[in-house]
């Protein structure tokens, strides 16, 4: 059974006397013990969705089932209980500034009604997980941005919860902080078995963490699946765009005009053959590369290149066909 | 100036403080709920009811509206009501208090609405209720804003005390405006209100040294 099972999940919004679809008809399903990420562009709808697991937002439409509980079955007072079954984070990271680092790790346990002393102990515990044992007695403006992430990824685990949700939890740090906040998450998933959502706008912390991937575009789930296979060969627009759409904005493959283009994804069994060269001497034609990146997967390595086919259709498809048997996956890029 | 007179603004100041600090102490025991209770009602709060929210808004703005000089006046019957007698610092507290409390109810919500939605959201992520948001989130984290207001209004009612002087509500005020109006006695009326000046001015000293300390903001 699923640990999270969102069915036919629809969230309408009154702005000022309009309606606003943030989600539409979304259905998920997230197993025990997944780093599941949720990509989408701002305004896709993915906060709204990540919300909706805790009830924080209530649905207008279809269920949320937390353990096959229908959150929607339970009283204010057992959803509360719930509630702190769901250790949430946040981009802004939410510390209570007026508590040092220690009583703001408590503070769940508090709200729970956990002895002072037994909460103490439980803290020092996870400040010890996140590396944090010697700032106790900071204060949150003392810290930086990634120590203070990590007090709340403390924070989110003193009540021993089961699923942990990341709402934009790396948006606001820098790439390296990123990544060790993004290790720490992983550690956590392994060392105690947490389900782990991770929302984000960036491809990259989906890459490196999640094992499956859900993308939401307009309030609408348009892909779902392995982040391997999505990130190989992407299906829909939204997928696609995320995908390259950092390098979009940098050199804008429209005015890379130079006719037929294809994306090739290589992983580590064709890393070891010069595919390209290869090609270039069997064909006897130049291959243009427009631009190329590799990337972590899973800290799996994943090459990614953008090529500019010579002028002819029979060569460009017979050069397609080469590298297709050498074992790359190959997309065609179209132009918008 | 003889002991009399020593003797008698000794009394002054103590009626004074025995205004203005019972009339903030009532007035928060009222106007800290009623805050609460805007902050808690209003459109975006942790419980939001339009009936509840306009009627405080409606009563409170009317309040506010009196200059404090008719209230008092204004307020005469209640008071001796309340205490018996109209006049005397322990009646001038009646209104004082009347008028205190919707500022301070004013005071907090604008507090609480500074602080961070943010924790809030957090707070309400971790399984905490309403109570304990208001109690271990709200109140903590708007602490030093809170004290801020308490300065700022334990600092009004000093000056408003005063004005109660005119009606024979006792304290410093009462002597500035009996000697120094009244009798033309341009001395006794200037130590009192260097009396005012030092003690208002010990009031927001004090105040804003607490708060700043209990800040854990500041780096």
């Amino acid at each position: 059974m699923s640990i999270i099972e969102i069915k036919n999940l629809t969230k309408k919004f009154e702005v000022e006397g309009h309606v606003i679809t943030a989600l539409d008809g979304v259905s998920l399903s997230i197993e025990k013990g997944d780093v599941f990420g949720i990509i989408g562009m701002s305004g896709a709808g993915k906060s709204t969705l990540v919300r909706s697991i805790n009830y924080l937002e209530k649905p207008s439409e279809g269920v949320v089932l937390i353990d096959g509980v229908n959150l929607e079955d339970l009283s204010e007072k057992e959803l509360r209980k719930e509630r702190s079954r769901i250790g949430m984070i946040f981009q802004n990271f939410n510390l209570l500034e007026q508590k040092n680092v220690i009583d703001n790790v408590c503070f769940p346990l508090e709200i729970a009604g956990v002895k002072k002393k037994d909460a103490r102990v439980r803290a020092r515990e996870l400040l010890r997980l996140v590396n944090l044992e010697d700032k106790e007695k900071s204060y949150p403006s003392q810290l930086s941005g990634g120590q203070k992430q990590r007090v709340a990824i403390a924070r989110a685990l003193s009540t021993n919860p089961q699923i942990l949700l990341c709402d934009e939890a790396t948006s606001a740090l820098d790439p390296q902080t990123t990544g060790s906040i993004l290790s720490l998450l992983r550690e956590i998933n392994e060392k105690f078995g947490i389900t782990i959502v991770i929302i984000t706008h960036q491809m990259s912390v989906v890459t490196e963490v999640c094992k499956k991937v859900a993308i939401i575009d307009s309030g609408r789930l348009v892909e779902e699946g392995e982040v391997e296979k999505i990130f190989t060969n992407p299906q829909s627009d939204a997928a696609k765009e995320l995908i390259s759409g950092r390098e979009i904005r940098y050199t804008p493959l429209e005015s890379l005009d130079t006719g037929r283009k294809i994306r090739i994804v290589f992983r580590e069994n064709s890393a070891y053959e010069p595919v390209i060269a290869n090609t270039i001497l069997k064909m006897q034609a130049p291959l243009n590369i427009l631009r190329a990146d590799t990337r972590n997967v899973n800290g799996k390595a994943v090459g990614e290149m953008i090529l500019g086919l010579p002028e002819g259709e029979e060569l460009q498809n017979s050069i397609i066909d080469h590298i297709k048997e050498a074992g790359l996956t190959v997309t065609e890029v179209t132009e918008e | 100036m003889n002991a009399q007179v020593i003797q008698m603004l000794l009394e002054g100041i103590r009626d004074t403080l025995y205004m203005t600090f019972g009339s903030v102490i009532i007035g928060y025991i009222l106007g800290l709920p009623l805050g609460i209770l805007l902050f808690v009602s209003n459109d975006k709060g942790l419980k939001p009811n339009k009936v509840i929210y306009r009627v405080c808004d409606f009563i409170i703005n009317i309040i506010r509206s009196i200059p404090f000089l008719i209230l008092l006046i204004l307020l005469i019957p209640f008071t001796r009501l309340v205490v018996g007698q109209s006049y005397g610092s322990t009646a001038t507290i009646v209104p004082l208090v009347i008028c205190a409390a919707p500022y301070i109810a004013r005071v907090v919500e604008s507090s609480l609405n500074d602080v961070d939605t943010g924790v809030i959201e957090a707070a309400k992520s971790m399984g905490a209720s309403n109570m304990q948001i208001i109690f271990k989130v709200l109140l903590v984290e708007a602490r030093t804003s809170l004290m801020t207001g308490f300065t700022i209004t334990t600092g009004l009612l000093l000056g408003y005390s005063a004005m109660s002087g005119t009606v024979g509500g006792g304290g410093l005020g009462d002597i500035a405006v009996r000697y120094g109006y009244y009798r033309w006695q341009t001395d006794i009326m200037i130590v009192t209100v260097v009396l005012l000046i030092v003690i208002f001015q010990i009031i927001q000293n004090v105040g804003t040294g607490i708060s700043m300390k209990s800040d854990k903001r500041k780096r």
